[in-house]
Parts: C-alpha cells; structure tokens; sequence
C-alpha cells in the first residue's frame, strides 16, 4: 500500500468554494483523488462541483467520513483552518497556504502535540506543494503526469524542484512510491525526518529520496534518523551551494543563519552519516538509478 | 524585516527596557541639537544602518564635544558604511541617533529567538557581552546560558531570574532584569518579531542596568497584522532591485556574479543557481517569478535582472506544472521582442506542453540558445558568458 495517502482516501478541501480550492480540488478528482466535499465556514450547505460543501471540518468527518484534508484557506486564517481539522480527527493534513505567520505555525505544532501520538494528525507543510501517490491519488497541486508509479520515496522542501527530480526519474523509467513536500517555511508540520519514518515503514518504497535545501537543521537530523533507523538506503541533494550566509533565498526558511546551515555544511555532514550525496541538481535521477541498480 | 537601532528601542521601552537618553537626527544641526538636549559631557553618535559590527567600521562615534559631534554627524551622515555584515557595497548612512554616553561597569549578551529545532523561543544569555555571540559560541560554549520557553505558557519569571542570574547581575538590580528581560520577551511575542537582539545590555557604574544597543528582525509573513511595524520599513537600507522585486510580487536577492537568472520556485532557483556555479560560472541573482509566470510578469522578470548592468548572459529554467510550457514561451518571446536585450539569452523549459513551448521559441525567430536538461541549460549559459567575457 502506498504512505499517507491512496485511491481510497476520503479528502475534503478546507477553502473549498474559493478560487485556488475550486481549480485544484478538479485538477484532484480529474487524477482519481477521492474528494468527498469541502469546508468554506457560511457556505454549508450548499453544493460545490457537485459535492456537499460543510461548515465545519467536524460535520465533514461525521457525514462523508472525511480522512485527509487539504488547506488553500488564506495565510492570515490557515493556522486555525489546520487546527479544526485536527480537532474534528482529520487523520492526515496537506497544508498548501504560503504566507502563514512563524509564531502561527508555533501554535500549530503546540496544539497538535497536545494529541496522544496515535491520535495525532499528520501534516505536511505549510508553503508546499502536498502529497502524491502516483496511480493512486493526489493530494497537492503537483503536476499529476510527470509522476509515475515505482518503489522511490520522494521527500523534499521545494515544490519545483521536486518536479524535476520526479521527471528526471520518469525519463529514467524510474517511478514513485509517494513523493511529499515538507515546504519551504521555518517552522513546518512534518521534518524529512518524520517523512522519512513513514518511508522506511512502507513496504513498496525500495529507497528514499531527500531534496533538501540551505537553512535550519532539518536535513541534518533526518541524515541522523537515516544512519540510526533506516534500512532502506538514503539520498540526498541539498540546493543552494551559491547561496550567500544571511540572506533569504525565497523560501522564508531558506537561510543561513547560523552554522552547520549552508550547503556545503550539510552535504559534508549527510556524507559523515552515510547518505548518498547527489553531487549536481542534474544528476537526481542518474545517483537513484545508480542505488536501485546496486540493490 | 530588520529596523533600525533607534526603533527597536523606542519599542523596547514600550516593554520597560531601560535605555540611554537619546534623540534622532537626519542632519548634522540636528545631531549637534540633540546632543545640545542631553546632559552630559559624553555622546555618541549612531549610524543608524541596518547591520551590526558597525562601531569597527567606523559608525559610532564618542564626543566630548558638541564640535566633536557636528564633525562626527557630517562623516557619516550621507555615507555609506561597510561592515562584515552589508557586503561590498556598504549602507547609506541617512539617519544619526545622538545617545548620552554611558560609563559602563559591565557588558552583556541577551537575545530572543526562535528556534527552528525546538520550534520554541530560546532566550540566549552571556556575562560576556560585547562580542558576537557565535564567536563567543565557539571560542566560550560554556560561558552561554540557554532557556527555552514553553509556548503556551510563556516566559516564567523564575526562567527571568535563572537567566539574571547566569548574567552574573547583583541581586540590587534584580527586578530591573526580570522586567528587561520579560519586556524583551513580550516584545517578540506580541509583534511578531523573530529576534531581539541585545548586545551589549549594560551594567553602568551607576549601576542601572541598559539596553546599550538593540536589533530587531520581524516575521515578513506576520507584517498584515502589524501595520505600525511594517511603516518602520527604511527601503533605503534593501537593495533597490530587491524592493522593485517585491513590488511586482517577484522575490529577488542581488548576488555578486554575472550570469542573470529566471526561475521558477525557489528550491529550482537554488538548484539552478548551483548549476551554474558548477558550470564555472557565477549568478548575479536569484529570482523566483512564481507560480504564475504570466507574460507580464515575465516581462518585469527580465527587466528586473537585465537592470544589473554586469549580467552578461541570462538563463530562464522554467518547470511548468499547473503552467504551460507554451504560455511561458509566449511570454519570453513577448518580452525578449519588447526588451533592447544585448546578452545572449538561454531558455531551458520542461514540464506541461514542452514540445509546444519549443517550438514557439525556435519559430519566434529570435536569438534564443534553447536547452533540454538542466545541465544543458548551465553549460550553455556559462560559454555564451565566455563568449561575451572574450
């Protein structure tokens, strides 16, 4: 079975009847996404792309037995969108919303720790491109054609990039298992690490990618998880080799503000801990390829 | 966003922290007016830029004179000051802040800032003062205190006191230090701030405890909900290409190479950008134009890098996902014929409809070097640079 997320997963759009929420929720279902409704608070309901459209998450999950969740709620209102669905039982959540508030997000993570572990929503982002099964289901704003399905998990930061390194695999024949974005904010829902743990458990994932990126310590601890928990083998490319020491490269937590966070830093590191370094950003597919013909 | 000196403590005193007397000066009978206003035989004036280390690069100025002021506000007011911290380039220097001088018994090390392992506020804490607290990190681990504060329940006063007291602070300015350091801490929570630095926080022979220096550095993301911070913006103290770039909704950072960039998203324009150095070439921007990528905004893209004189080729690496490779091609082709471009210019595009983006670029008649692959697309760009360069 695939990670977090199938054919069979029931999903609703928080911020549904809006413009954003209305484009991908069609550009889902046309990929086979279940998507089973939507939650716009004053609007409940109401019918949306001939699906029931709740005022909030809670009716939603008692109704049409929503599961996952995915976030296009404005940034001034989306760390609260994200709670209700972890309050309602929401078991997996995509945020996609760029622009929420560090100390928001603070609150985010305070709240959901709140929860026992095992009742615990996952979620991935804010300020990422989502989730995707490939064949299965997507839950994100990804690109669906230029996955194809494999035994690789992707796990990266940067929504681009990850596109590339999934068509560089396609043109390799090379296909995914799931492939998440984490997202580009200082303070995120789920690290590589975390990621990466739903990776080593999955049974059709063979080998894990990891698209990293300067900034924050989070590479450098999945590298760490890697060495420590990890059977399947790990690797790594960590973007912004040109990047100067404190200065924002666009993503809000893309920056070098204190040591072991550059570039350099962390491939020396993950290399130290035995991750497979993939030496160029053109060479993402081509260092996969070269894992999965060793095993 | 960072402020200025005199702003952050305009705003820590809002929170109780104690400062020098002081005054602003935009020019230099302001400066000499301001220092006429406060008591003393000793003042020091401020370059008001955004940067630290400025006392070694000649930005504070001890007077004990109001002629010794005057000549001091006329060195720097309208300069730019380099530090270790501005790049080459230096900061204009527009703004003075004249301060009492103070006789300091003490300096200290005190800073709020979130810690992105924790995802905590860490309060960060040293009896050694005056020095850059990474410095200090590596020469003296042991000589910093560390306190991290529960979110929900907030920094405890006796977190404040542990803190106080690793200072080394006499228990006589015991309760000024709880209220400095409370007032630091609400100050970061209550305005969105990502640091509050200060350094050095002073014990003075008087023995007044002061913030003697203050940095503040403010959530970009949280400034919809703090109209009065955001109005302290000095778009003076950013690059102006990089405040143009905002504008246009483009996120821009000027870098010292000469090959122009185009991307969209920001982990690809790394990703691109590190290409090219492996290439043998150096980027002079990182640009990230977005989802989007419209002909309009496109067009502003290519204004924004071909306005840096240096850049000798460009390179647009687009990976259209919910975009089209064709609406992109239009849009270049559309902006390449509105735009006097005298650098040769390399398209690489993959993704949606990318034979129909190919096509619109070679049948546009057009100078335009195309590429596959990313490697391609670096390669290309770094020779037609050469060429340029030769």
């Amino acid at each position: 079975m695939a990670t977090l997320i199938d054919e069979n997963t029931r999903i609703i759009v928080q911020g549904f009847t809006g413009k954003i929420g209305t484009f991908h929720a069609q550009e889902m279902m046309e990929y086979g996404s279940k998507v089973v409704g939507g939650v716009t608070p004053g609007k409940g309901g109401q019918k949306h792309l001939n699906l029931p459209v709740f005022n909030t998450v809670k009716e939603a999950v008692q109704k049409v037995g929503a599961e996952a969740s995915i976030i296009f709620v404005p940034p001034a209102f989306a760390a609260d969108s994200i709670m209700e669905a972890a309050d309602a039982g929401i078991k997996y959540c995509v945020a996609i919303t760029d622009g929420i508030p560090t100390q928001d997000m603070m609150t985010v993570k305070n709240f959901l720790r709140r929860f026992p572990r095992k009742e615990r929503m996952m979620l991935t982002g804010p300020n990422c491109s989502g989730t995707i099964s490939p064949g299965r289901a997507m839950l994100g704003i990804m690109p669906g054609h230029i996955y194809i399905p494999g035994n690789v998990g992707v796990v990266g930061r940067s929504g681009t990039l990850g596109y590339e390194a999934a068509d560089q695999m396609r043109l390799l024949g090379i296909g995914i298992t799931t492939s998440v974005g984490i997202g580009g904010d200082p303070i995120i829902g789920s690290s590589h690490r975390d990621v990466l743990e739903k990776l080593e458990q999955d049974s059709e994932t063979k080998v894990a990618l990891m698209i990293g990126e300067i900034g924050g310590p989070q590479e450098v601890e999945a590298g760490k998880f890697a060495k420590e928990n990890m059977n399947k083998p790990l690797i790594a490319y960590i973007a912004g080799l040109t990047a100067p020491e404190g200065r924002r490269m666009g993503h809000a937590g893309a920056i070098i503000s204190s040591v072991g966070e550059s570039a350099a830093e962390k491939v020396a590191t993950l290399q130290d801990l035995g991750v497979t370094i993939c030496p160029t950003p053109s060479m993402m597919g081509k260092t996969v390829a070269e894992v999965l013909a060793r095993m | 966003m960072n402020i200025h000196e005199y702003q952050a403590k305009e705003i820590l005193t809002g929170f109780g922290v104690k400062i020098a007397e002081g005054g602003l000066a935009y020019s230099v009978e302001e400066a000499v007016q301001r220092a006429r206003e406060i008591d003393g035989d000793t003042w020091v004036v401020k370059a008001q830029i955004h940067s630290g280390a400025r006392g070694k690069a000649g930005g504070i100025k001890v007077c004990k004179s109001h002629t010794e002021v005057e000549k001091a506000a006329e060195a720097l007011l309208g300069n730019k000051l380099v530090t270790h911290q501005t790049g080459p380039n230096g900061k204009m220097c527009t703004r003075l802040y004249i301060e009492a001088g103070s006789k300091i018994a003490k300096e200290l090390y005190l800073s709020f800032l979130i810690d992105r392992s924790t995802e905590r506020v860490i309060m960060i804490g040293s009896a050694q003062g005056g020095m850059e607290i990474e410095t200090l990190a590596k020469t003296d681990p042991d000589a910093i205190q560390k306190i991290y504060i529960e979110p929900a329940v907030g920094l405890q006063d006796f977190q404040a006191r542990k803190m106080a007291f690793a200072l080394n602070l006499d228990t006589s300015v015991l309760n000024n230090a709880v209220k400095t350091i409370k007032g630091c801490y609400r100050a970061l929570r209550d305005l969105d701030a990502n640091t509050v630095e200060i350094n050095p926080l002073v014990i003075t022979e008087n023995n007044e405890l002061i913030a003697l220096d203050a940095k503040m550095d403010f959530d970009e993301n949280a400034l919809f909900r703090r109209h009065k911070i955001a109005e302290l913006r000095d778009k003076s103290q950013v690059d102006s290409r990089e405040v143009a770039a905002a504008e246009s909704g483009l996120s821009y950072v000027g870098l010292d190479g000469d090959i122009g960039c185009m991307i969209n998203g920001a982990g690809l324009a790394m990703a691109t950008m590190d290409m090219i150095k492996l290439a043998g070439g150096e980027p002079a921007n990182f640009l990230d134009v977005g989802g989007g990528a419209s002909a309009e905004r496109t067009e502003k893209a290519f204004r924004l890098v071909l306005a840096d004189k240096g850049v000798k080729a460009m390179l647009v690496n687009i990976f259209a996902g919910i975009n089209r490779c064709d609406w992109i091609a239009e849009g270049v082709v559309h902006a390449v014929k509105n735009i006097d471009m005298t650098v040769p210019l390399v398209v690489r595009l993959s993704g949606t409809n990318v034979e129909e983006g190919r096509r619109i670029i070679a049948e546009s008649g057009l100078p335009i070097i195309t590429a596959d692959t990313l490697a391609d697309a670096a390669e290309k760009v770094v020779q037609a640079r050469n060429e340029m360069a030769a």
